[in-house]
């Protein structure tokens, strides 16, 4: 009985698949990476255990899961808005230091006085600098692609490298903290409220370190799903996305679209970067984020570019971040990432054929 | 800040830039997008220094690298040939890809010594006032190979049949099927050569300009200024080979300008401030950008350009390209 | 006559594609030395089975044999290892390369140097031989399309072949370079060479012919007969399977007041030569104006200027607001709806649903549009309506454009350009593609928009199409408008030797 395989194109896809190949693609890549890290010389169960217990062991160690997921929200949904155009913005770990660097400088100037302005006030200019800033280090490579049709994988990719370098000057010359290579803390009013804060009123919240930034994520998740569903915006967004002569043909300008994008998504991936050092870190220093930026490409792709799905998923991968900081090698949540996202498209392949196994002694076809 | 020394350095470093940018350009003619360069040069840096550490060679090192590296240009082949998935997103998977392998495999190879790639000299040419030392003093091998392939590429591509091949397999993939020429098979051929040099690249970068393993910091970014690169040389090696070079030569002016006291007559501001050098370290990416909207622009100018069919997965039959 | 093994015979040819059965148990023979003819309506099937005589595709049952032998092609290789070769109606050539380049594309020599010198020598003296000349170092994208034709011709000479397959090839040319074509082909086959070639075109078929095969819905209505006494209705008849009426009627109209004014406009194409040379034309309110010229003259150009698309110098008005220049939203909103001449391509985004593709030019507005956000319910609804009116098939509006046929995508484009109730149709190569239903379809609609008012440009290739649905024809050619007539009086020889250059005295 010698078998053969056949494989035919499409013609229409169930509405199953696509939910199964992102799930699948998750399972293969935790098979394959627990392979390799047995290879290493790891204990893949034993992680896969640690994992478990980092997502849903505790509340306080959920907490630090939905700490870790809140700029992956955000970040996921500033690229979903981005490839949704088919505009490639590997830039989101940049704008997301170029967040920090601008909510930093309400604090650090500071813009107002600290001591007598109310909370309120404070984290609203920080959240504004922050998209600002976010917004024009997205602004910057999408008027090089609208104008001079530059590749934004690149300029995003080198902005990235430029914005560290520029975060590290301020932070390691004129606002270091003792010579230290991190600012001072900053004062408590310019710190978004967390949970924790309430532990006088109710116990269960000692301890816990989930921030508001969450909240943030959340609304940005609703927007951009109405943005999508129902806007003007959105479905020229879609449309330049699926066919961008067919736009031009219909009076859509693509070059303004191309800038709103991604100085849009550069805002909130910005916002993620204020969340993260007013919500977690309380200061600015060279290290705050272990890749949030890439982690968030992936996430959006995982979710394939749906806002409301792009929340469990940042959940799923906060909680490989926070096992990871266990778990060595470092590298290993970076490797799991990239099969994840190779099993991915390769597993796109099947929303577009059908494959059959025939046998070829009859020529039987099944589905 | 010596001339000589400049150029030194800059074909050292350039020499890197130079075998990753030539081998994307095979990728590029035949139609495939390789993103992944980044992430298969920091694969091959880590090959190479590790199986040299363990086999005691340094070339059996260089083997490893260029493996490795085509072994991961070869899942994006399949990915993008075969499955006709995106290419822009399978080139980003693997550099993930290739940057986790590199980081996971490579725990613990910081700090190690493992026999590197010596450094020759060329009797005769070394003494050509100014530029002899620099081009044919203490350089590895590989440098000098490099200067031979930028030529015998451009050659190979223009002037033979197998290049006659690659060049109408990126632009009109559907001519070339329709008298017999093999799509796919050249698609995986330079895709695969490609991923080959790539890891080469980074064997370079381990073994012999920079030696030693520094996780990412190995390549930091190099790979995609390679990518950058290819678009600026309009898909042709002898320009990657200029550009690499000059790019190399400004990396080196720019950490030599932190040296001296006085800098055009003026007191240097980074010998006062080390911590102006962050802006220094900047430089080599700004210039990427700097090249890339040069380069764009002039691939808008001119009618030929880049591979018409660059990027885009060929079905035969189906309408298009 | 020739010998008794036939150069081609095809039997019980089954091919089949997702959801369409290409060719239904077809069965074709060819005869050494004679030119047959595949004749059919777009959609038929000649071009699925020639191309897997051609080695492009496997059939899933059936079998070919080739001079008596029985040939499994797998690739094209095989197939023109065995002398068949085929010029396709999208022409195979590398753009940037030279002639002799691509006519040495895939060959085994030169082995590895290219040495072109000797092989353009080569290349001249094959061209010698039957008459086909064209610059060996010339790029292809240098050439004009007959002179392209040749060298796709050559390729296959080239390498031996005896089985000459012709996709379409007047499609492309101007009247008087099908009379060369068809010189050529008549001396090839005198040399021996055994010619198919593939048509739709009914007047070619019976000038030139020697025998016909006709292809209707996959299956072999007609075959082998010989072309001696055949009629365009005969042939008609077993292309479609009912009688054809030949010309849509046209009701008599008093042209109104000028919709559209274009004077002395110039444009570049996208290779930075010169694509409209000083055009100047005007259209009335319920009149169609023709285009009538050989593809390449500055059709498209033109096209593009008018509806925004295109940089231009020069003047173009809608009712007396200047429209020239500027991007398309602006002919959008002055009334110019735009029928594309690639409906996947530029006129819809194949991902997208039937309802989200209807309101590509209507979603700013109300009741769809309303300030920040679309109205999907009754967008859904506006996308219901048109599909019912203008009988659009697919299972609903959910579906996304790309899964709809050539016709009914056609119908949709249509429908959505209609409903905007534009002033100025521009209806570029509208029915390319479409099998006869649809043809009719779309010519009625245009028809039907004449009667209420609206002034319609029409830019087709099909010249009987022009005739039976324009009110005047002007005649393109090199960017320049050589002439234009009334279509009731209009001299078929007259419109030829305009497309070919030259100019009619007195004209517009």
């Amino acid at each position: 009985m010698a078998m053969r395989l056949k494989v035919e194109k499409r013609v229409d896809v169930p509405k199953w698949l696509p939910l199964a190949t992102s799930v699948g693609s998750v399972v293969l890549a935790f098979i394959l990476g627990g392979i390799i890290f047995k290879i290493v010389g790891g204990e893949p169960i034993k992680a896969a255990k640690y994992l478990f217990q980092a997502v849903f062991g505790s509340w306080a160690v959920f907490s630090d899961t939905m700490v870790k997921a809140t700029p992956l929200i955000l970040i996921g949904v500033a690229c979903a808005i981005a490839f949704k155009m088919r505009l490639w913005n590997i830039g989101a770990e940049g704008q997301f230091y170029a967040g920090a660097f601008g909510a930093s400088l309400v604090v650090l100037i500071p813009i107002v006085p600290l001591e007598s302005t109310p909370k309120f006030i404070v984290i609203g200019l920080m959240m504004l600098f922050g998209m600002i800033a976010g917004a024009i280090w997205g602004f910057i490579p999408g008027y090089l692609r609208a104008k001079y049709k530059v590749n934004e994988i690149i300029t995003t990719l080198m902005l990235n490298y430029i914005i560290i370098n520029w975060n590290n000057f301020w932070i390691f010359d004129k606002w270091s903290d003792r010579g230290f290579q991190m600012t001072a803390s900053f004062d408590r009013v310019a710190w978004l409220p967390r949970l924790a804060d309430y532990a006088k009123e109710f116990k269960a919240f000692s301890g816990v370190t989930l921030h508001l930034g969450v909240l943030f994520g959340i609304i940005a998740a609703i927007i951009v799903w109405w943005i999508f569903k129902y806007s003007r915006w959105g479905y020229e967004i879609k449309l330049i996305g699926d066919n961008p002569d067919a736009a031009h043909y219909a009076g859509i300008s693509i070059s303004k679209n191309i800038i709103l994008v991604m100085a849009f998504s550069g805002a909130l991936a910005g916002l993620a970067g204020m969340s993260e050092i007013s919500g977690v870190v309380h200061r600015l220093q060279e290290s705050i984020s272990p890749g949030y930026g890439f982690t968030g490409i992936i996430v959006a792709w995982l979710a394939k570019l749906n806002p409301f799905a792009i929340i469990p998923v940042s959940v799923l991968f906060a909680g490989l971040i926070v096992a990871g900081r266990e778990l060595q090698p470092a590298g290993l949540s970076f490797l799991l990432q990239g099969i994840i996202l190779f099993m991915l498209i390769s597993s796109d392949v099947f929303l577009r054929y059908k494959i059959h196994i025939l046998r070829t002694d009859e020529e039987k076809e099944t589905t | 800040m010596n001339f000589t020394i400049i150029l030194h350095a800059g074909i050292a470093t350039g020499t890197v830039l130079l075998f990753a940018a030539i081998g994307e350009i095979f990728t590029e003619r035949s139609g495939i997008l390789n993103l992944g360069v980044e992430g298969m040069m920091l694969l091959g840096a880590m090959a190479g220094f590790s199986a040299s550490l363990s086999t005691g060679n340094a070339w059996l090192g260089v083997l490893v690298a260029m493996f490795a590296g085509g072994m991961l240009s070869l899942a994006h082949g399949v990915v993008t040939i075969h499955f006709q998935a995106d290419q822009v997103v399978s080139g980003l998977s693997l550099t993930f890809l290739g940057t986790g392998l590199a980081l996971v495999l490579g725990e613990g190879l910081t700090g190690q010594n493992p026999p590197l790639l010596l450094d020759y000299n060329i009797p005769l040419l070394e003494s050509i006032p100014v530029i002899g030392p620099a081009l044919f003093q203490d350089h590895g091998i590989l440098v000098y190979v490099g200067y031979l392939i930028a030529p015998l590429a451009w050659f190979y591509i223009n002037k033979t049949r197998p290049g006659m091949h690659l060049r109408a397999v990126g632009q009109k993939p559907s001519a070339a099927d329709s008298v017999g020429v093999n799509v796919y098979g050249i698609r995986y051929l330079y895709t695969f050569v490609g991923g080959c040099l790539a890891g080469l690249a980074g064997a370079i970068i381990s073994l012999s300009v920079s030696p030693g393993w520094y996780s990412t910091q190995t390549t930091s970014g190099q790979g995609w200024i390679a990518v950058a690169l290819v678009i600026f040389a309009q898909w042709n090696p002898l320009r990657a080979a200029l550009g690499g070079y000059l790019f190399g030569m400004l990396r080196r002016l720019i950490l030599d300008l932190q040296g001296p006291r006085i800098l055009l007559g003026f007191a240097n501001p980074l010998y006062i401030n080390s911590n102006y050098s962050f802006f220094l370290i900047m430089m080599p990416y700004l210039l990427t950008i700097i090249a890339l909207i040069f380069g764009s622009r002039a691939v808008a100018k001119k009618r030929a350009g880049s591979p018409s069919a660059l990027g885009l997965p060929y079905v035969r039959g189906e309408r298009g390209k | 006559m020739s010998s008794t093994v036939p150069a081609v015979e095809m039997k019980d040819i089954v091919i089949r594609f997702p959801g369409v059965l290409a060719n239904d148990h077809v069965n074709l023979t060819l005869r050494k030395g004679e030119i047959h003819a595949l004749l059919g309506e777009n959609g038929a099937g000649k071009s699925t089975l020639m191309n897997a005589l051609a080695g492009l595709y496997k059939p899933v049952s059936g079998t070919t044999e080739v001079n008596g032998e029985l040939v499994d092609f797998n690739s094209p290789k095989d197939a023109i290892a065995k002398g068949i070769g085929m010029v396709h109606q999208h022409f195979k050539l590398v753009p940037t390369h030279t002639v002799t380049e691509n006519i040495l594309l895939g060959m085994d020599e030169p082995r590895f140097f290219m040495r072109l010198k000797k092989y353009n020598k080569k290349i001249l003296e094959l061209e010698e031989l039957y008459g086909l000349y064209v610059d060996p170092e010339a790029k292809i994208w240098q050439l004009p399309v007959g002179a392209q034709q040749r060298v796709e011709i050559l390729k296959i000479l080239y390498r031996g072949a005896e089985i000459l397959i012709m996709d379409e090839p007047t499609a492309v040319l101007a009247p008087q370079e099908i009379d060369d074509l068809m010189a050529t082909m008549r001396s090839m086959a005198e040399q021996g060479k055994s010619i198919i070639f593939i048509s739709h075109k009914l007047h070619e078929v019976t000038a030139v012919a020697d025998r016909v095969t006709v292809l209707r819905k996959g299956k072999v209505t007609a075959q082998g007969q010989s072309t001696k006494g055949l009629t365009k209705r005969n042939l008609a008849q077993l292309m479609v399977g009912r009688d054809v009426v030949f010309s849509v009627k046209k009701e008599d109209r008093e042209a109104g007041p000028v919709v559209l004014t274009m004077k002395d406009v110039h444009a570049k194409n996208n290779k930075g030569l010169p694509a409209l040379r000083g055009v100047s034309l005007r259209i009335h309110k319920g009149e169609i104006l023709g285009i009538a010229g050989v593809g390449g003259n500055g059709q498209s150009e033109l096209a593009e200027v008018i509806t925004g698309l295109r940089e231009c110098e020069g003047l173009i008005e809608i009712n007396g607001e200047e429209i020239s220049n500027q991007p398309p939203i602006i002919a959008i909103e002055c009334g110019v709806s735009h029928i594309p001449e690639d409906r996947t391509a530029v006129g819809s985004a194949p991902s997208l649903s039937i309802t989200e593709n209807a309101i590509m030019k209507g979603y700013c507005q109300d009741p769809i549009g309303n300030g920040w956000s679309i109205n999907f319910a009754k967008a859904g609804e506006h996308a219901r309506n048109l599909k019912e009116k203008y009988n659009i098939l697919a299972p609903n509006v959910k579906t996304p454009a790309g899964k709809l046929s050539g016709g009914n995508l056609q119908k949709l484009i249509l429908a959505r350009e209609i409903s905007s109730a534009p002033r100025l149709i521009v209806a570029m190569q509208p029915t390319r593609g479409l099998d006869v239903g649809a043809i009719e379809a779309v010519q009625s609609l245009l028809l039907e928009q004449r009667q209420l008012g609206t002034a319609i440009l029409l830019i087709s290739e099909e010249l009987d199409e022009l005739l039976s649905l324009s009110d005047r024809i002007s005649v393109i050619s090199d960017g320049k408008i050589m002439g234009t007539v009334l279509a009731e009086d209009a001299d078929i020889d007259e419109i030829g030797m305009m497309m070919t250059g030259s100019s009619r005295e007195g004209s517009n």
